[in-house]
This record gives C-alpha cells, structure tokens and sequence, in this order.
C-alpha cells in the first residue's frame, strides 16, 4: 500500500543524505521526498511517499524512528489527511488553435498559465498526484516541453498536527 | 578557564572519565595529540593499524560496559577504522570514534588525506556528528557519549576538523553535566500493561522456552536474568552474543542455539510452544528457515530498540524497554503472583529435552592421533577455571571456543558475532587486558584470522599485554572448507593456506613467546607451561586436525530441527531426522 509519511527533522546538515541514505541501505521504495525548513528555522518538515506491505512500512517508520534527528513523524495515510503536489509544465503553444486549447484544459484543471512566449505557456497546477496525472493526459495532443513536479506533501485534516 | 579545541577535546573526555584512548596520529590531530602529551589523564594507547584502534576500543567496552574511546587521523585513517565501527555497529557496542578532518576551508576540495568521514560511516554508525563551531565541541562530546550508552548502544563518529584545534584560540571549558536531545529519547522503562501480559502467557507455557542474547549482557541484566529462569524452571538456550549471561554450567541451561547450536537447544525451539526472546534479535544465523520457526510458539520479545521488534520474525506480545528493568518487573510478579508453572507438562517437557540431551551432540573423537581443537577450548578452559576472557576471531575456531569454553560469567565472551570481522580478536584482547591487568585474557584464533591483525604482537610488546594466543592452526580457512566440503563437492577454492610464518619464530621477533603444539599428548602441558607464564604474551601455534568439522550445523536457511550432527554423537531418541554428512 503507497503510505505518506510526515516527518520533523533537525535542520542540521547532512540529515536529508541519512533519510536518503536509509531508503537506499535498506532498499526500501521511495516515490517522493520533499523537505523543506519550517517556521521554526531549526526543523525541517519531510513528506516522503512510499509503498510497501504492513510489515515493511512497519520498519520504515521504525527505522526512521531510530534516526538521531529524526524528532517526529507520522504515517499521514494512518487518518484523513490532504495531500498535495505542484507542477510546472511548459507546453508548445504556437498556433492559435494550440493556445486556445492549452487555455481551455489549464482554465478546466484550474491552472495558471504563469509565462507566455510567442511559442509556449508554462502552466503552474496544483492539485493531488492524480489530478496532476490527469492534466497531463489530458494535454496528450500537446507537445510537452518539461514537466517539474514538486513531490508531494501532506498534512492531517482537522485538529490533527504534527508538531512539537 | 580559557583553553584551545584540542585542549577542550582531551579534557571533555578526562571529564568524561575516559581511561584509555586508542588511537594512531596523522596531519589532522596533530594538535590533538600534542593536548594528549601535555597531561597525564587520558592514557594513549598507540596501536599499529586503525582498524586496531577500534576493535582494541570495542574489547574494552564489552569487557566492562563502558564507552571505548579512539582517535584516529583524517583520510585513511577513517577508512581503515570503518571495519571496526562496523563491527561494533552490528554488535551494539558503546564506542565514540573521533576522527580529524581537513580544515573547514578546504572542506570538499580534494584536499591530502580528505575522505568525507560523516558519509562514509553515516550507515554504520548509531549517529555522526561534524564539529563546526568550536564552542560546541565540548557539547558536542558530551552528546557523542549520550548517544553511544543510552537505549540500544553503538558507535558515535564525531569528525573534527583541524581549525576546530587550533592551538592559538582559546575559548572559555565547560562540560555539561548532562545533556537533553528533543530528537532523542530512548525509551527505558517496559510497558507494564505487557509485561503482565507476557508473565501470563509465560505461566501457561507446556513446552516454554527462554531464548536469551546480547542484550542481557549490554543491559547489565545477567543477574535478573537468573532470577527468572530458575524462578520459573524453564529450559533456557543463548545466542553466541548472550553466552556467559547465564551460566553454561546450569542444568537448564541447554547451551547455544542456531547454525551450530545443540541438538537440545534447537529441537526445543522447534517444539516449543511459549517462547520469550530477551534481549536477542532473531538474526538468520539464529532462526533459520523463517517460515519454520517455532512453528507452533506464542512468541514474547524484550528489546530495547522497537526497530528489533517484529523485524524478521512476527511477535505475540513485544516490550520495548531495557531488560533489566522488565524481568526484574516479571520476577516481581512471578512471586507476588498466585499462579505456577504447570509443573506436570513441565515435567514432561524436561523428559523429552534431556532425551535430545542424551545424543551428546557436542562429543567428537576423542582418540584421534591429531590435536582436537575442541580439546584444546577445554583444556583453556580448565586451566583457566573458566573465568578467562575469551577474544575470539571468526571461524571455527569461533564456534568452538563459544562451545567448549563454557561461560558462567557475563562479559567474558568477546567476539565480532553480528558482521563476523577476522582480525577482531588479538586487538580486542588488547582492549580488555588494559582494562583488567591482572586477569587472565585469551585470544582464541586461526592460522587464518591472527594475519589480519598480526602486527598487533608490536602494540602488545610496547604496553606489556601477556595475552595468551590460541590459535588454532589447521592451515585452511576452516570454515570456508567446512562450506566447500558439504556443499561444493571438496572444491577447496583458494581455502588451503600455503607459505605459512613460523609462527613460533615471529612471536619471538615481536619479543614474546612461542610454543608449537603438534601432538594430542603435549598439549594439556604445553598449555599449562604457557599460560603460567602470567607477564608474557604467549602464542600457541596449536597443529589441529585438518579434517574436523563444526558440529552440529543447520544449514543456510534450513529449519531447526534439520541438523548435521556429530558422527560421534549419541544415539537419536525418536525417528531421526538426522543428515550424517
């Protein structure tokens, strides 16, 4: 089962490299990590999505656990949470056909068009993992230039937090 | 008081009450080493290798449960007490490792003898750290020994960069008291909710089974340990890391289990219907196949680090906490409580384990015209009383000292059992005979495992070590034969050892003594001439039977009750399922 777990992590240096460097040793999947300092300059908040039976996931969060700097963390997929991941995607938009129709699907997933050439658009979305994959079906017709897409994060609904 | 990085380094670990300090100099430390000459607290012990440095450190701490301390330079010096720090990783053991570094400056810039040592033992360390401001090296230190001796022990890297000593600024000492880490604590104390839980389940036990490891040694709960076990009369069987935590000598102890445990100790696993695991962590060396084992247990499981619990094996009932703490909660209950243990079914159950007992799996040819090795492990082990410390390398030798040496004590039973590092040994005994100068310590080794560590002899010659080395010379890697013998036809694939020192000759150009013993009827003397000279290192170069094999043996993935066993064994008692190779 794919499971989205939330960590605080000490903003030391080197602390990415040993959540990393657990992923690889104990070859455990990774799909996405996203790290980022908090309002509280001295943590760093981590999303990472992973897949796994129960009994590794178990070890994950274990593992994780174990690290030193590791402060808190919580499996998100455990309770109602929201998830969500940015992308940016640059697309040819050359013609007026291809403008229009480019407009149209990023006005229908609720994108931005954020930079405009005489050639491209550059959308920026935001939305669940799957939304995103949507998007970029459904520009199937389109030439896709690049595509950067952010990792997701998370967060629990309601009173739920992470903190600490 | 005003003192510079490298002054503050050597006195944080005099406050610490570091006693010994193995090391070896280079570039980086430099200014470290000239702190250590301007004082006379922390005892410097110059080994001939780094990788010496660590494992001399690492027999120290298992001899008496505190912190091994090393210091070791930038570059190679790091590399090469990677296997060391590895091999205490694996077996939990408190160490702090400093290593030097580079300047800041020239941080990242390829500079001479610069090796990234955080990255290179991020994952075989229980935490690194990288000093970069030198107000916090004292801080820093003392979270290093924080870290190391608390909750599940291990290895602590802290790389100090050169300009973190510099002699010429000087800061204002102090060493905290204690430290607090909001990221790190460690839990202690066992869940009393379970723990009553478990006491219950143990008391309804027919076929129960206490399986007990290194953890009881590391937890200091050798004591409570005994309590328990003969509170209860359960048959009780020991990893190689837990020997000595409960005596070998005891009628319930059935002795080690796993790949070359006994026949009792592993059939009573197979059959057993409540097991408790304390303090061990179920390594495949130890449970074999998983599908089948204790295939019919409820299963309980002590362990201080929750990563251990459910890992590879499935517990009923797991406690999270430090053994001590736990049984001496379950004794609490065993005899305030109003249950028993079912005395008849345990009767019955005794009846069955002392039939495997009667195979006397662990006898060998006793008439044989070569020296035995395992005579040799009992012979030490009478001339000693038992009360040796036994270093060991990795082997057969391995396996037969931790089968035939039998220990009563905790703590005396020093061998790499998680990564199976050769060259272990003789450093190891280094570590423990400066901490106990006056005790008798062993290294039982090979003609194979001594050469990785053999410079070793100079160390020991300089600090007046009388260890006595027992090695036992087959001229094969024994156990790689053993393997190529059962199950590759006989290829001896690079297994013989050709071109062999005289043992005997090099021991003497170190400075010590050498005996060779090649026939069965000098060897109770030779023995005994050796070991009373108690000022000498004394290495025997002990002649062993080439052919001898390590009995009993599961094999690789096969279940407990799938044994090779001794062709001098007793007779099986029921249906055998036995494999004579």
């Amino acid at each position: 089962m794919r499971h989205i777990i939330s960590i605080l992590i000490e903003n030391e240096a080197g602390a990415l490299s040993r959540v990393a460097g657990l992923f690889s040793a104990r070859a455990y999947n990774i799909e996405s990590l996203t790290v980022a300092p908090t309002e509280d300059p001295t943590l760093s908040r981590m999303t990472i999505v992973t897949e796994g039976t129960d009994r590794i996931v178990e070890q994950i969060i274990k593992q994780l656990n174990k690290l030193i700097d590791v402060v808190k963390l919580l499996d998100l997929s455990e309770g109602p949470h929201i998830e969500r991941e940015m992308m940016l995607i640059k697309v040819k938009a050359a013609t007026m056909a291809q403008r229009e129709d480019v407009k149209r699907l990023s006005d229908i997933f609720r994108g931005n068009i954020i930079d405009v050439t005489p050639t491209t658009f550059t959308i920026e979305l935001t939305g669940s993992g799957q939304k995103i994959d949507s998007f970029i079906e459904a520009l199937a017709e389109h030439k896709i230039i690049e595509t950067v897409r952010s990792g997701v994060s998370g967060i629990g609904r309601g009173e739920k937090s992470l903190q600490v | 008081m005003e003192l510079s990085g490298a002054e503050i380094l050597v006195r944080s670990l005099k406050d610490e009450g570091v006693e010994f300090l193995f090391g070896y100099p280079g570039g980086s430390v430099l200014h470290i080493y000239d702190a250590l000459y301007r004082q006379d607290d922390v005892k410097h012990i110059l080994v001939r290798h780094e990788q010496a440095a660590t494992h001399a450190a690492d027999g120290y701490a298992r001899a008496t449960g505190k912190p091994g301390v090393v210091l070791v330079t930038s570059g190679p010096g790091v590399t090469n007490a990677v296997t060391g720090i590895a091999t205490a990783h694996m077996d939990s053991i408190p160490m702090v490792v400093i290593t030097g570094q580079v300047p800041s400056a020239v941080i990242g810039s390829d500079a001479f003898q610069e090796v990234d040592a955080v990255g290179i033992t991020r994952p075989c360390v229980k935490h690194n750290f990288l000093v970069k401001d030198v107000t916090k090296l004292a801080e820093t230190i003392k979270k290093a020994f924080y870290v190391a001796t608390t909750g599940r022990p291990g290895p602590v890297v802290i790389d100090v960069p050169k300009d973190m000593t510099d002699p010429t600024i000087k800061i204002p000492y102090h060493y905290p008291d204690k430290v607090t880490m909001r990221s790190y604590q460690p839990t202690i104390k066992g869940h009393s909710g379970q723990i009553k839980r478990a006491v219950d389940l143990l008391l309804t036990a027919k076929k129960p089974m206490i399986y007990s490891g290194g953890g009881v040694v590391l937890g200091n709960a050798s004591e409570e340990l005994r309590t328990f076990v003969r509170h209860l009369g359960y048959p009780i069987t020991q990893t190689l890391m837990g020997l000595g935590s409960y005596p070998a000598s005891d009628p319930q102890s059935l002795g080690m289990l796993g790949m070359h445990g006994t026949y009792e100790a592993n059939m009573a696993m197979h059959d057993c219907d409540v097991l408790i695991a304390i303090g061990a962590r179920f390594d495949d060396r130890v449970t074999g196949k998983i599908a089948e084992f204790c295939p019919d247990a409820k299963i309980i499981h002590i362990d201080i680090d929750p990563s251990s619990i459910s890992k590879t094996i499935t517990v009923d009932i797991p406690i999270v906490g430090e053994v001590s703490g736990v049984l001496q909660e379950m004794n609490h209950l065993l005899v305030t409580g109003k249950k028993e243990p079912k005395k008849k079914a345990l009767a019955e159950w005794w009846k069955t384990i002392n039939a495997w007992r009667a195979t006397n799996c662990m006898n060998y040819d006793r008439s044989s015209e070569h020296i035995k090795p395992q005579r040799a492990i009992e012979i030490v082990h009478e001339i000693t009383g038992g009360d040796a410390y036994i270093t060991s390398d990795v082997g057969q030798h391995q396996m037969w000292a931790a089968q035939y040496y039998g220990f009563e004590k905790p703590n005396r039973w020093i061998n790499s059992g998680g990564l199976g590092t050769m060259g272990f040994g003789l450093p190891a005994a280094m570590g423990v005979q400066l901490a106990y100068p006056e005790a008798t310590v062993a290294c039982v080794t090979g003609e194979g495992s001594i050469q990785m560590c053999i410079q070793e002899l100079s160390t020991c010659l300089q600090y007046g070590l009388p260890i006595k080395i027992i090695a036992l010379n087959n001229r094969y890697l024994g156990m790689v034969r053993q393997w190529q013998e059962f199950f590759y036809e006989n290829r001896y694939s690079s297994s013989y050892m050709e071109s062999l020192p005289d043992f005997v000759k090099l021991a003497e150009s170190y400075g010590h003594v050498g005996i060779r013993i090649e026939d069965p009827k000098d060897l109770q003397a030779e023995l005994e001439r050796g070991f009373a000279m108690k000022d000498r290192l004394v290495f025997f170069d002990i002649v062993t039977d080439q052919t001898e094999n390590v009995y009993p043996m599961i094999r690789a993935g096969k279940a407990h009750n799938e044994m090779h066993l001794s062709p001098y064994g007793g007779e099986l008692p029921q249906d055998p399922q036995r494999e004579l190779s």
